[in-house]
């Protein structure tokens, strides 16, 4: 298993190292990462099925673009972690700041700790679960995918939201515009109970969350709405 | 108003004009402010208010026709590991597809290619037309992030990294529902006929600092090959400029406020923003004070006609311009022969601009299979190449008029202006003075 210590080896060849096992003929499946120390773009736009743990905590936009990988940070990471990621596995030990999950398409990302504000912004497919609280803010404009949030939510959840399913434990602080409390059908029970499962999660139950999503009245341009954009 | 047998010819308010009157009733009728896309209609200082001086007795001008004047140009010299190098200095600027029709954006592949040149990708992601059919081709990363995919981004030449927009600085997009086809809410991850916002910020960063890092993702994304263009909207071109060389910027492109867009706000286009030509010294000056001209390349874009237009921006300091709207216009929008459909549709043609309603008659800006099979990409394809070559002889005709060997050697000096305003704005001579009001002489 290759071993990439930060401290004395450049990001460009720890990124190359993992782009080139998505080329035929590269064998590692496993790498370790030691030292990131807030490096920013650590593993990023990693192409392939390989497994990834780095032992301490990063900056900016780590795992973002991930497609197939199974990254796991064993610390807290800065913002933009797993920015608009394909697929494959993101997992945060620690917190992670704003922007987490920004505009991810499909993949799994798990915070064992907090997410700052915009948890979520502008999700378009990405599955995010929160053992935490979430910021202000968080799934704005979000498209579609699912944010579970274990703990609560800040100001302005959900504001202006698409299609994204919000699951929340705890309290919201407010609702963003177009953003209500719907029911909890058995499909979105279900829905969840797969999604903690996938997170590892075992001790909350599925009934114990409120699903919030888009009211869509403001899916057409109407001036009654005027107050609401 | 007559008074007993006096009357007097009814006068109309220059202020309440005709225009002016209609869009008041509209509003006050349909309670939605009126959307509209190209750019700005009324008339602002430009490049018609510039001239070259042309050589006569102190300077020298080259033959025309036989001594050689280059118009190759290398855009991302400065961090890239592979530059783009493009024949002629005009490039096609970024216009989605889901505003334009799928053999709209074949065509302009088909035809900066036969050119030499790149295209550029819009909101709504890489589609098949132009990937297959761009020889070069610009990806631009823009705030909505409607489609965006690392695989598209590594099959690019280069990153557009869309900030502003000349039409809307600061301003967001709006596709209205009725062009939302099937395939346009599949590559933007929304549902079919609903207004598709585009937001006005990049989701996951919040000013330069960010951006920096921003940019360092991507070229770890792409192993540090593509030219990494930064494009603004004409509204603080000093600063934002500057900023964008800071952030890292390969390329800076500088989009005025004749730059069109699929669809907004006629408000925001007529008043948000400044002229083109008044962008163009603050931006190359930032370039200069930074000891950055000519190694970050500027593109600078809105309202480009012709091959003086060309010629013109690249004298005030520009290493290339990008061109849109006359894009449209040589693949055949607003072509009188749809005269009839114009009618009907209560416009004329060179007037439509209700690009969002997805009723193009030419085929060009709709979603519409019947309208968008009009549009023959191979024909359409032909004539911008043909309108590109036009413009890139021109500017060549001028440049060995003024003695230069490179369309890149045109400077200020080699121009004077018509007003006082196009003076101040250019930076160059009131044309039989030596005065540039703001800085020489009282």
């Amino acid at each position: 298993m290759p071993v990439i210590d930060l401290a004395t080896t450049p990001l460009r060849e720890l990124n190359q190292a993992l782009h080139d096992a998505a080329t035929p003929g590269h064998n590692d499946t496993e790498f370790e990462v030691l030292n990131p120390k807030g490096a920013h773009a650590v593993a990023v736009g990693v192409a392939a099925p390989v497994d990834i743990q780095v032992k301490g905590s990063v900056g900016y936009y780590c795992g973002g673009m991930n497609e197939a990988a199974s990254i796991t940070v064993h610390g807290s990471a800065g913002p933009g972690v797993a920015e608009n990621m394909m697929s494959g596995t993101v997992v945060i030990k620690g917190d992670a700041s704003q922007y987490a999950g920004a505009t991810g398409r499909g993949g799994l990302l798990v915070i064992e700790g907090n997410a700052a504000s915009r948890c979520g912004i502008s999700m378009k497919g990405i599955n995010i679960v929160v053992r935490g609280n979430i910021g202000h803010m968080s799934a704005f404009m979000a498209q579609s995918g699912n944010l579970v949030v274990l703990g609560d939510a800040g100001e302005a959840l959900g504001d202006s939201l698409y299609e994204a399913r919000l699951f929340v434990r705890g309290a919201v602080k407010s609702l963003g515009a177009d953003c209500v409390a719907k029911e909890m059908r058995p499909e979105h029970l279900q829905l969840l109970e797969s999604l903690l499962a996938e997170a590892g999660i075992t001790d909350v139950k599925p009934q114990e969350f409120t699903r919030y999503g888009s009211a869509r009245t403001l899916y057409n341009f109407n001036i009654d709405n005027a107050d609401a954009y | 108003m007559s008074q007993n047998n006096h009357p007097t010819t009814p006068r109309k308010s220059s202020t309440f004009d005709d225009y002016t009157l209609s869009e008041i009733r509209r509003a006050a009728a349909t309670g939605i402010y009126d959307i509209r896309g190209g750019g700005t209609k009324r008339k602002v200082p430009h490049f018609d208010d510039l001239l070259f001086l042309g050589a006569s007795m102190s300077r020298y001008p080259l033959e025309g026709y036989r001594e050689k004047c280059s118009t190759e140009v290398v855009l991302g010299t400065r961090f890239a590991k592979k530059p783009i190098t493009l024949k002629i200095p005009i490039t096609i600027a970024g216009m989605s597809f889901g505003s334009l029709s799928g053999p709209a954006k074949e065509a302009l592949g088909r035809g900066a290619t036969l050119a030499g040149t790149s295209t550029t990708t819009g909101d709504g992601g890489m589609t098949e037309e132009e990937r297959g059919h761009s020889e070069t081709l610009v990806y631009q990363y823009l705030p909505s992030r409607y489609g965006m995919n690392p695989r598209d981004l590594r099959r690019a030449d280069a990153i557009e990294i869309v900030i502003g927009q000349g039409a809307k600085p600061g301003g967001g997009g709006m596709l209205l529902g009725q062009k939302i086809s099937d395939r346009v809410a599949e590559m933007r991850t929304l549902p079919k006929g609903i207004d598709q916002r585009s937001a006005c910020r990049h989701p996951d960063w919040t000013g330069p600092d960010d951006l920096e890092i921003k940019i360092l993702e991507l070229r770890e994304i792409t192993g540090w090959e593509k030219p990494i263009y930064i494009k603004v909207g004409g509204a603080r071109p000093y600063y934002d400029t500057a900023l964008a060389v800071k952030a890292g910027a390969d390329v800076v492109v500088l989009d005025g406020m004749q730059g069109g867009t699929a669809a907004t706000q006629e408000v925001f286009i007529e008043h948000v923003g400044m002229p083109t030509l008044a962008c163009i010294r603050p931006a190359v000056q930032a370039l200069q004070d930074l000891g950055m001209h000519r190694k970050v390349q500027l593109i600078v874009s809105g309202g480009i006609r012709s091959g003086a237009d060309v010629a013109k921006a690249l004298a005030l300091g520009a290493d290339a311009v990008s061109i849109g709207t006359a894009a449209l216009v040589a693949l055949g929008d607003n072509d009188p022969k749809w005269e009839a459909e114009y009618q009907t549709l209560g416009t004329t043609a060179g007037s439509y601009d209700d690009w969002h309603e997805g009723r193009d008659p030419a085929g060009i800006t709709t979603q519409d299979p019947e309208l968008a099979r009009r549009l023959d990409p191979v024909l359409a394809g032909r004539r911008l190449a043909n309108y590109l070559k036009v413009m890139t002889l021109e500017a060549q005709t001028i440049a060995r008029a003024c003695g230069k060997s490179h369309v890149h050697n045109l400077e200020p000096e080699d121009l004077v202006a018509l007003t006082i305003e196009a003076s101040a704005m250019a930076g160059v001579p009131l044309a039989g003075t030596s005065w540039i009001p703001g800085k020489t002489g009282f």
